[in-house]
Parts: C-alpha cells; sequence; structure tokens
C-alpha cells in the first residue's frame, strides 16, 4: 500500500502587519507587506491606529506566525511593550515581534531587551527585512 | 472508549469557545495538515447548518465595508457573527496581501464576533479550497452566521454557491448595460442583487437592468432574486438587504430547497474529496513508482497515448494494486 498521506508541504508564513497607535504614515508599512508578499508570505494587513489591544486580537484570530509593527509617531516605548505583555497574557509569547520605523538606538535596546525580535530602522534594505522574517517564523514554529 | 460525543481536547476546545483553538485549526485546515482530520470529523455531528451567507462580485464595489455594516447591524440584534474574506494569492509568489480586516471596525472586546482573512492559494472560484470547511468549524464553534466574503470575482467565480446557503452579488453603479445582466455565470448564482454605493448617481438604472434581468428568467414557484440598493457611507438600505437574505433562508426552509442544495453540496463535496486524495496518490505514484514511471515513459515517448495510460492507472486502482 502507498502512503495515503502527501509528503509534508511547505505553507505559507503568515505574518500581521500593523501600525499601532495615533500615527499616519503607513507608507513604510505598505512597501514592507508587499515585499513579503512577493516572498510569498501571506501578509494580513491591519492598517493604522491600532490599539495593541486590538493588534494582538487579530493575531491570535488570524493565527499568525509572526507580528511586524511600524511606528513613526515616538510612542513606541508604551505600545510595544503593551503589545508585548498582551500577547504573554493571551499565551503567545511565543510569536515573534519585529518592528520598523522611526526608533533611537537607545530605545532600540531596551526594546530589544523587551522582547521586540529586530527592530529596522530608516536605510534598512527590503532584503534585511524579508530574510530577518523568514528566519524569525522559522525559529519559532 | 470512543463513542459518538467524544471529542478530541481540540475539538473540545473549539466548542467550548476558545477562539485561539479555533483559529489554529483553521491554519492546520489551510496547511493539509492531518491535524484538521479529527478535529473536522468530531464536529460535524455537531454541526446545525447555521446560514452562511456569501457576498460576491467584482472587486471594489464595496463588499468588505458591506460586510461590516452588516455585523454592526447584526450585533445590536444579539446575533454572533464569524466573518471569512478570501483575498487572492500571487500566482508568482504564492505570496498574498489580505486587506479585507482593514475595513472591520474594532471590536477588541467583542467576543461574539471573529473574523479570519485567507488566501486563496492557487484556488480557482473565489474562495479557497479550506473555506467550505472553516465555515463548517465557524458553525461548530456556535456562531449564529457565518459571512463569507470572495475574492474581487470575475464573471466565473461562482464557487460559493458550494459553500454559501445564501449568495449575495454585490454591484455599483455604471458596471455596464442590461447586456451584461443576461451573460452566464455570476449573474445567475444571484439570491439577491445588492446594488452597493448608491449614494452614486446611476444607481436606479442599475437596480431597474437588474429587475429586468429578474423579471425575464424565473419559473414559478422558484426564488426571484431580491433587489437591494446600499450605502455604506450614508449608511443606508442595510435593513433591508438583511431582510432580504432572512426571505432567502425562510424560501430555503418553506421550499425544501435547503435539504436539497445541502444534499447537492455534499455529495460534490465527498466527489472533491475523493478526487483530490486519488489525485495526490497518482501523482505521488507517478513519480516513486518504478512501474509508474515506465508507464509515464511511454507516453513521452509516443508509445502510448495520454487515455490509454489513464486507462491503465484506473483499472490498476480498482484491482487494489
Amino acid at each position: 500500500m502507498p502512503s495515503t498521506r502527501p509528503a509534508a508541504r511547505t505553507h505559507p508564513i503568515r505574518v500581521l502587519i500593523a501600525k499601532p497607535g495615533l500615527d499616519g504614515h503607513d507608507r513604510g508599512a505598505k512597501v514592507v507587506a508587499r515585499a513579503l508578499r512577493d516572498a510569498g508570505f501571506e501578509v494580513i494587513y491591519a492598517g493604522l491606529r491600532q490599539t495593541p489591544e486590538e493588534i494582538v486580537r487579530a493575531a491570535l484570530e488570524e493565527d499568525v506566525d509572526l507580528i511586524g509593527l511600524s511606528i513613526l509617531s515616538g510612542a513606541h516605548m508604551t505600545l510595544f511593550p503593551r503589545v508585548l505583555a498582551l500577547l504573554k497574557k493571551s499565551d503567545a509569547g511565543n510569536v515573534p515581534v519585529f518592528a520598523g520605523g522611526i526608533i533611537p538606538d537607545e530605545d532600540a535596546r531596551r526594546l530589544r531587551k523587551a522582547g521586540i525580535r529586530a527592530i529596522f530602522g530608516p536605510g534598512s534594505t527590503l532584503e534585511e527585512i524579508v530574510s530577518t522574517a523568514q528566519k524569525l517564523a522559522r525559529a519559532s514554529s | 472508549m470512543k463513542g459518538p460525543g467524544r471529542l478530541t481536547p481540540a475539538a473540545r476546545a473549539i466548542v467550548d469557545g476558545d477562539r485561539r483553538a479555533l483559529a489554529r485549526a483553521i491554519t492546520a485546515i489551510e496547511n493539509g495538515d492531518p491535524a484538521a482530520d479529527p478535529i473536522l470529523k468530531g464536529l460535524y455531528p455537531r454541526t446545525r447548518g447555521v446560514p452562511v451567507i456569501g457576498f460576491t462580485g467584482p472587486l471594489g464595489v464595496g463588499k468588505s465595508s458591506l460586510i461590516n455594516a452588516l455585523v454592526g447591524l447584526l450585533r445590536e440584534r444579539g446575533r454572533t457573527v464569524a466573518v471569512v474574506a478570501v483575498d487572492p494569492s500571487s500566482p508568482f509568489s504564492g505570496g498574498s496581501v489580505l486587506g479585507d480586516r482593514i475595513r472591520f471596525d474594532r471590536r477588541a472586546d467583542d467576543t461574539g464576533v471573529y473574523f479570519r482573512s485567507m488566501a486563496s492559494r492557487g484556488a480557482a472560484g473565489g474562495v479557497s479550497a479550506a473555506t467550505l470547511e472553516t465555515a463548517r468549524l465557524l458553525d461548530a464553534a456556535g456562531f449564529d452566521l457565518v459571512l463569507v466574503e470572495t475574492v474581487g470575482s470575475g464573471q466565473v467565480d461562482v464557487a460559493i454557491r458550494e459553500i454559501a446557503s445564501t449568495s449575495i452579488v454585490v454591484l455599483v453603479p455604471h458596471l455596464g448595460d442590461e447586456v451584461q445582466t443576461l451573460k452566464a455565470g455570476l449573474f445567475e448564482i444571484s439570491d439577491v442583487f445588492c446594488v452597493n454605493k448608491s449614494d452614486l448617481p446611476g444607481a436606479d438604472l442599475a437596480k431597474r437592468d437588474l429587475a429586468d434581468l429578474v423579471s425575464l428568467g424565473i419559473a414559478s414557484g422558484r426564488w426571484a432574486p431580491l433587489i437591494v440598493g446600499t450605502s455604506t457611507v450614508e449608511p443606508n438600505g442595510l435593513d433591508e438587504l438583511w431582510n432580504a437574505v432572512e426571505a432567502h433562508e425562510r424560501f430555503l426552509d418553506a421550499s425544501g430547497e435547503r435539504r436539497a442544495g445541502e444534499r447537492r453540496r455534499l455529495a460534490n463535496e465527498i466527489v472533491g474529496l475523493v478526487r483530490d486524495r486519488v489525485g495526490r496518490e497518482l501523482t505521488e505514484r507517478l513519480e516513486n513508482d518504478a512501474e509508474m514511471r515506465r508507464l509515464l515513459d511511454r507516453v513521452v515517448a509516443r508509445s502510448l497515448d495520454p487515455r490509454a495510460a489513464a486507462e491503465l492507472l484506473m483499472t490498476a486502482e480498482r484491482r487494489g494494486a
């Protein structure tokens, strides 16, 4: 009897891209969403002005493999730790979170320590972002 | 002991309202993960056949916004609602941008709503291969209603008919003249026509063209599609749209069409499952089985034709080779 199960298939990585807080600048998030799409990701684009609660709820409902947050408002030190805390509270602390935007080096260090897995400032290449996202998703699955 | 009422822990969690377990099970269905198997099998007897309302129509007509507005109305009326929104996968990268969620209002603390984005993953027809079983899972999870949004559809994207109990074809003014409405495909599957963006000029003409279409071809005793104008900016017509859906759902029960339709859909589903599985197995054997590879070699060398090769395979399959 031949095996009735298909060989293990590779499936697309699901990533949530969201912008927390009061910040209308979504060009960067859209460019990253498009680059991830072209790299074979399924990008759930949640868009602008999301609260941390909404972001975490979307991540859980969509069962994403990772979360990308984009921020240019300066509120990252408040909003990012809140997202991380809510994920942990929902027993989803293992879902990697990466971020992009205008984040000073000192803040970036502290955010990495708090659990943001990668931070991309101005000048980051799309290749860097895509390959990091792939690595993060692979490591957590 | 494993009686009929026994559920695996994952299936039990879904019935108990665990949204994370639900979300994971949907992923398993999408990925063809064997973990979905016992969940779907265990939950099938618990499905109630809740209304599944399909929203289809060209891209940009406002399907997502319309669904969002309807969810608001349904939540006010105390109904729990699950939404599955399908967007296309790239034929090149396999990737996808699933953007329907941005039209969805913030309901961070409302447990009566569930929203799931889904990529079509190469399936034709406007939905994904996982959409039907996902709708069934949402039924078992206890939602009163399941709303399914297709990808922006073309004239032949009618797969929603295999999933939805009521199909709404969403259109906008100025999509074309009345001859468009005569064409086969999309216009044939509609239980309700919704002319959205009715705040724009031309809405009355669009509704009139549709009314002409409906008056042409309905046999007595059959359902005559209802035509509703809506706008989500004003907002307008949403009650009327939902009334039309409910009228169709009542018709399904009163006419016996619900059972007939369900029977037809389930037959199609079973055939589809067998076709998928047999297809996968044959593909695997053509690649891995030495005898099969020789068969393929003969076809490549033109000493056997594809139809004869298929017959040989079928005969071998029936013998249980």
